[in-house]
């Protein structure tokens, strides 16, 4: 899973196809909870085009289940959208986190580019991007997970506003994407301080739900960064970078 | 000024303060230069935020934290997570993590 070396000579298209590769398996995630959002946005009172429209214009899962909730609360508009910025703030990390990895690229491929950066689209490819070769066509990998997701999450909210409806409640599909987050994180914890990091995130996320705005989100991320750097000494020199 | 004019201002606004979350630091390409242990730092930005993102999932039902060995959620995230572990496969883990949690409801309801 970790091995880049195939895409040592790799072109667009193969990096791309690579992408588009990675992204799949998550996409059995991402489609329930696609559909799960667009019967949301049904019962919170939205109309069907701005479910639809929803989905390609904020584009963040759940905050855009958040919006829904707030906006069938009758919530003001300020609270909304301060709220959508908070619960998508961590989409600043993850672009810190690869930004020196683009550098050079053009305006267009960086606006592109940031539009598809999500959860999954990152998590698919920051271990290429990061531990893969530095070939010059290396954006085109995060380009073809980024618009595969971009691509199903449109189909899903689609398909859960025309037939969502009669998906039983009993199903619990909203859980596929924590299932996914999980699919994600256990594999890629190698180190230690990682684990450490994630078991303080975990616990401050629980501990802050009270705050408002969901900042709890961006709190428990940083605390567990924090911890993460604290508790590198513990790692074995051999899984240290 | 009437809902439909509101809500397309929302989504709007909501739609640019989040392309702004993801385009921050990367619009700003070489100028940003994080020092060794910045990026160090940053390494822990996938484990922080996924565990952040599934712990209230698993522990939380209805606004509260859930008895843990009467809540359904947490023993199919405690199997998923053994799945992704031993099998690091994404397709089984959600697979086998969604029938565990239709199993768990059904026998602990």
């Amino acid at each position: 899973m970790s091995d880049w070396s195939h895409l040592e000579s790799a072109g667009r298209k193969a990096e791309w196809w690579a992408g588009a590769k990675a992204e799949a398996p998550l996409l059995l995630g991402v489609i329930p909870f696609g559909l799960v959002f667009g019967v949301l946005g049904l019962q919170a009172g939205l109309p069907a085009w701005a479910v639809v429209a929803m989905s390609s214009v904020v584009f963040g899962g759940s905050s855009q289940v958040v919006f829904a909730q707030l906006w069938g609360a009758a919530v003001p508009v300020p609270v909304i959208v301060g709220t959508v910025g908070v619960v998508n703030l961590r989409h600043a990390l993850y672009s810190a986190s690869i930004a020196h990895l683009l550098g050079g690229l053009g305006l267009r491929w960086k606006l592109l580019l940031a539009y598809l950066l999500t959860d999954e689209a990152y998590m698919a490819a920051v271990g290429r991007l990061s531990a893969g070769p530095q070939t010059p066509h290396r954006h085109w990998f995060l380009f073809g997970t980024g618009f595969t997701l971009w691509a199903c999450w449109q189909l899903a909210t689609l398909g859960g506003v025309l037939v969502g409806a009669v998906i039983p409640a009993g199903w619990s599909l909203d859980f596929s994407i924590a299932l996914t987050f999980i699919a994600l994180l256990v594999p890629g914890l190698r180190r230690r301080s990682e684990l450490f990091a994630a078991a303080v995130a975990a616990t401050v996320a629980l501990a802050a739900q009270g705050v408002p705005y969901k900042l709890w989100i961006v709190l428990a991320a940083l605390a567990g960064m924090a911890a993460g750097m604290a508790a590198r000494r513990f790692d074995r020199r051999a899984q240290d970078e | 000024m009437n809902d439909t004019f509101l809500l397309c201002l929302a989504m709007l606004a909501g739609g640019l303060i989040t392309f702004a979350t993801r385009a921050l630091f990367l619009m700003s390409g070489e100028r940003f230069r994080p020092g060794p242990r910045f990026r160090a730092l940053l390494a822990y930005v996938p484990a922080s935020v996924l565990a952040a993102l599934i712990a209230p999932e698993v522990f939380i039902q209805q606004g509260r934290l859930a008895p843990l060995l009467e809540n359904p959620r947490f023993w199919a995230g405690f199997l998923a997570a053994l799945v992704a572990y031993f099998t690091r496969s994404v397709l089984a883990t959600i697979a086998i993590g969604l029938l565990a949690l239709w199993l768990f409801q059904a026998l602990l309801s």
